[in-house]
């Protein structure tokens, strides 16, 4: 028993993404499906660690990142529910005084997008974070970013967007997806057919595979970042911390436990499984330990993994599919897409609509991936 | 001292262990756990650490986690598993905020 | 084979039987076990220095005791036994074991999973007082320790367990206020004529209710908690409903409650055995067969860990699977004795039948919790706060309504929560209870120390 549905938009990946352009596009009144494999939220969007962040990105995720800086600070007021963020602080810690050369640089780059950093030296570290161990030579404070809870936002964007009209199916997953020249004809394993004139490919690690459907080959390559837990201790850290060279960080929730990750988990992208290995959490912890060592009584209570894409020059790829017109992409967030997710909905709606959107989106292009062959 | 939990009721005849609860001088037995030294001499381990209650053990087989102590120097223990030692330092109170 | 000697994880009554099976076919297991001696629960062994006899300590099944302890006794010269060692994380050929601060990991081809279960408890308005705890705890705090929890202890709940640690407890000098049972008393009359199948176990039954009785202790059936109260920081009055619908108060200084024990699946679970529903035990369970094979080669179940059948059933099922293992490599195993194995834990499970329906688990007190009584007590979150989470963000699975509200995000990792928030989240979506899924198994299934220093092999 086949259901029909047809729609403006169709969506692939109930991701925050995914989920941000329903709402959106509900908004400004276009009918939209999104078909969800498993469950909103369920992947990269969900499992990741929860940093908003804008310091640290490439300059070319500035804009996006402004953008939906200012979407975070209003989320309460957007789907109904703040997810926990809260703008304490991130602070990205040099280990050398190349570190802190660099750290300056990238300050300097990012002053014409807006974002305002403060260098900090040891004594800075000292004073502000008694809890640091000696490892730190200073860092690199922005005020502006801060933290939230990943697990609560593309659900709670999915629910601002069914309340708003949106038709979001999960368990619904896409099994073939055809073009007739008018039309997209999407059929899910559910028994579900969607056809739309518009189809948004925003279907994370594995959005390289719809992309391929149209003859548009890319690179997307599969992360799991692994993820770890403590149990609720006092609460003392207020920013969340990275490291220059990336590869590992660290952040305190209100109600005091310790989030901290690094290193990598496994992840079997075809049988959408993936699972976090106990070396790389036995040596995170040690890096924890080593940056606070306060920490060092700490019980681990969970370590966890997601399946993230990750494209070959770690940004992107956002636009319009330059094979097919209607079909738009944004996907490969290479581990970072966690705070671009509500302007991503915000920008994609915008392409949609009107052709065209006020934020610079040109670097993600996935005609940088044309290789000679296609 | 505080109403114990515990009763004993048999293996009394075991020799007496010195421990410290929120500094105060206490006496076990060997082969006591760290709950049932506690318990004897008193009836809770911790305060949650949401709204403050007290707790005071529950499955006594390292199942619910709930009796995890801290000691003075900071180290974490699960009471129920652990044997008390002479001359443990045990804090109940709302955790040790050790910002060291 | 010996370069990659079998793993028997938990030294119980599966795990010391699947052992010493192994060692009288010739092969040195490497056994791993939590608690610092063999015997799993029921037959948890007195740390040294105490003097109490088997008799004082078992009971009824004092020379089972002694038998198992003995058998694992004669085996440790031959296999490589490390207690006190946690099993925190395993995957395919691999686990990760922490032993006083150190963790290692053991590559495997064969681990059989023998880790036990615990109690299954709902929660009632004031369950996390000071001064509460479960019918296994009560039973530990006197078989092992040799206290009572308390000086005036009402013991709640169902099952054989509740009592049996009644009638512990009233031998050893314990003072008892009630034994309150949740199931009616007609249930238990029906089940009788099934009951009455299953060997000694309903004589049992029948020996502590009078034993009891005859100290004057209050035996009630039917009876619904309605809360416990505090003072002076702990517990001091259990208010309950009885069978005719009147409420009742009870001083004490102590409870011990339950409703029947939940099986550790969590390595099972990591191990990526598929579970199914069993709707006797009200449990998602790792599937295997009678001979304790999973679908994941190599990776054998046996004991309460794998579905709740008794200390009896888990010693035949734990030889069980070490003869299945020895089969799967070639060795010859006697056709006779696998077939009488086979046929006892037939029987049994058939009687376990019967027992559940003797004394069902009262999901009605998980359905009917009040808003403001605390479901989960890692991370203090009200039933309440739990269905609204659930609700506000449309979580139709546990493992979703567990994101949003934080139910089973805590220490326990769910063991003491899972159950009834199960039961909670079925009857709000009005769904059948395995509708709502499972909590999954995340490692490490028990809390690890930040601290660890990892051994290198």
């Amino acid at each position: 028993m086949t259901e029909h549905v047809a729609a403006d938009v169709a969506i692939v990946g109930g991701g925050t993404a995914g989920c941000s352009t329903a709402l959106h596009l509900r908004r400004r009144g276009a009918t939209v499906v999104l078909l969800e494999r498993e469950l909103c939220g369920g992947q990269a969007s969900g499992v990741n660690y929860g940093g908003v962040r804008q310091q640290g990105r490439d300059l070319a995720e500035l804009p996006l990142a402004r953008r939906s800086r200012e979407m975070w600070g209003r989320l309460a007021e957007i789907v109904g529910n703040d997810c926990e963020f809260v703008a304490s602080g991130h602070v990205k810690l040099a280990r050398s005084d190349a570190d802190m050369a660099e750290l300056e640089a990238y300050r300097e780059a990012v002053r014409p997008y807006g974002l305002e950093l403060e260098m900090l030296g040891r004594n800075d570290l000292r004073t502000r974070y008694p809890f640091l161990g000696d490892a730190a030579v200073g860092g690199s404070l922005c005020a502006d970013d801060g933290q939230a809870n990943p697990r609560l936002v593309a659900p709670a964007f999915a629910h601002a967007a069914r309340a708003a009209g949106a038709d979001i199916r999960e368990h619904a997953s896409v099994t073939t997806i055809e073009h007739d020249g008018a039309r997209f004809r999407l059929r899910t394993a559910s028994g579900i057919e969607v056809t739309a004139t518009t189809l948004l490919n925003v279907a994370g690690a594995w959005g390289h595979e719809i992309a391929a459907r149209f003859g548009e080959s890319v690179p997307e390559d599969v992360i799991a970042p692994n993820m770890c837990v403590t149990e609720p201790v006092p609460h003392f850290m207020v920013p969340n911390f990275g490291v220059c060279g990336g590869g590992f960080y660290v952040r305190q929730i209100p109600r005091g436990n310790v989030i901290f990750g690094g290193g990598r988990g496994i992840a079997a992208r075809e049988r959408v499984r993936a699972s976090p290995l106990a070396l790389s959490s036995l040596d995170s912890s040690r890096q924890t330990i080593t940056l606070v060592p306060c920490l060092r009584h700490a019980q681990i209570i969970r370590t966890w993994t997601g399946i993230e894409g990750v494209m070959p020059d770690v940004i992107p790829v956002i636009g319009r599919s330059r094979t097919t017109p209607g079909l738009f992409h944004a996907f490969g967030f290479s581990g970072h897409g966690f705070q671009l997710g509500p302007a991503m909905g915000a920008v994609l709606s915008e392409l949609i609509l009107d052709g065209a959107t006020p934020t610079p989106i040109a670097a993600f292009d996935i005609g940088r991936f044309a290789s000679a062959s296609s | 001292m505080e109403a114990p939990q515990f009763r004993r009721l048999a293996e009394s005849d075991r020799p007496r262990i010195r421990l410290s609860i929120d500094g105060r001088s206490c006496e076990a037995l060997a082969g006591d756990t760290l709950l049932t030294a506690l318990l004897t001499n008193g009836r809770r381990l911790r305060s949650s650490e949401f709204g403050d209650e007290p707790r005071a053990g529950f499955c006594l087989m390292g199942a619910c986690q709930d009796c995890w102590v801290t000691l003075e120097d900071g180290t974490r223990l699960r009471a129920c598993t652990t044997f008390v030692a002479e001359g443990m330092r045990i804090v109940t109170a709302s955790a040790v905020n050790d910002e060291r | 084979m010996n370069d990659r000697p079998p793993i028997v994880i938990g030294a119980g009554p599966a795990g010391s039987r699947a052992a010493a099976t192994l060692v009288a076919a010739g092969y040195s297991p490497i056994v791993l076990d939590e608690a610092p001696a063999s015997g799993g629960q029921i037959y948890r062994r007195a740390p040294s220095g105490f003097t109490r006899s088997y008799r004082a300590l078992y009971g009824f099944d004092a020379a089972k005791a002694r038998r198992l302890h003995a058998a694992f006794d004669g085996i440790k010269g031959s296999i490589d036994y490390r207690p006190g060692t946690l099993v925190w994380d395993l995957k395919h050929g691999a686990l990760h074991c922490l032993s006083n601060g150190r963790s290692q990991e053991i590559s495997y081809r064969d681990v059989i999973l023998a880790p036990g279960a615990r109690d299954r408890i709902i929660p009632f308005p004031g369950w996390t007082l000071p001064g509460i705890y479960t019918l296994g705890g009560a039973q530990i705090a006197l078989k092992y320790q040799g206290c009572a929890i308390g000086t005036r202890i009402v013991f709640m709940g169902t099952g054989p367990l509740l009592y049996l640690v009644a009638y512990q407890y009233a031998k050893a000098g314990g003072a008892i206020a009630a034994v309150l049972d949740t199931t009616p008393f007609a249930a238990k009359r029906r089940a009788v004529p099934g009951l009455l199948r299953g060997g000694s176990t309903f004589a049992k039954g029948l020996w502590y209710v009078a034993a009891l009785r005859a100290r004057g202790i209050i035996v009630a059936n039917g009876i619904r908690p309605v809360a416990a109260e505090e003072k002076d920081a702990a517990v001091s009055v259990l208010a309950y409903r009885s069978a005719a619908g009147v409420e009742r108060r009870l001083a004490c200084d102590a409870i011990a409650f339950g409703f029947g024990l939940s099986s550790e699946t969590q390595l099972a679970d990591l191990a990526e055995i598929p579970f199914t529903f069993d709707p006797i035990q009200q449990q998602f369970l790792p599937e295997h067969d009678i001979s304790g094979r999973t679908p994941v080669r190599g990776v054998y179940l046996a004991g309460d860990g794998s579905g709740i059948a008794g200390a009896d059933a888990a010693e035949l099922a734990g030889e069980r699977a070490a003869l299945a293992l020895l089969e799967d490599h070639g060795h010859e195993v006697g056709k006779p004795r696998v077939a009488a194995l086979e046929r006892a834990l037939r029987q049994i499970a058939e009687f376990r039948v019967t027992l559940e329906a003797a004394f069902p688990f009262p999901v009605d007190i998980a359905e009917e919790m009040p808003d403001d009584t605390i479901l989960c007590r890692c991370e203090a979150v009200t039933a309440g706060e739990f269905r609204s989470s659930a609700h506000a963000l449309e979580a139709d699975e546990i493992n979703r309504a567990k994101a949003f509200s934080r139910c089973g995000m805590g220490r326990c990792q769910g063991r003491v929560c899972g159950p009834a928030a199960a039961a909670v989240l079925a009857a709000a979506l009005n769904l059948p209870p395995e509708r709502v899924g499972r909590l999954r198994g995340q490692p490490p299934v028990k809390p690890i120390p930040m601290a660890v220093v990892t051994v290198h092999p």
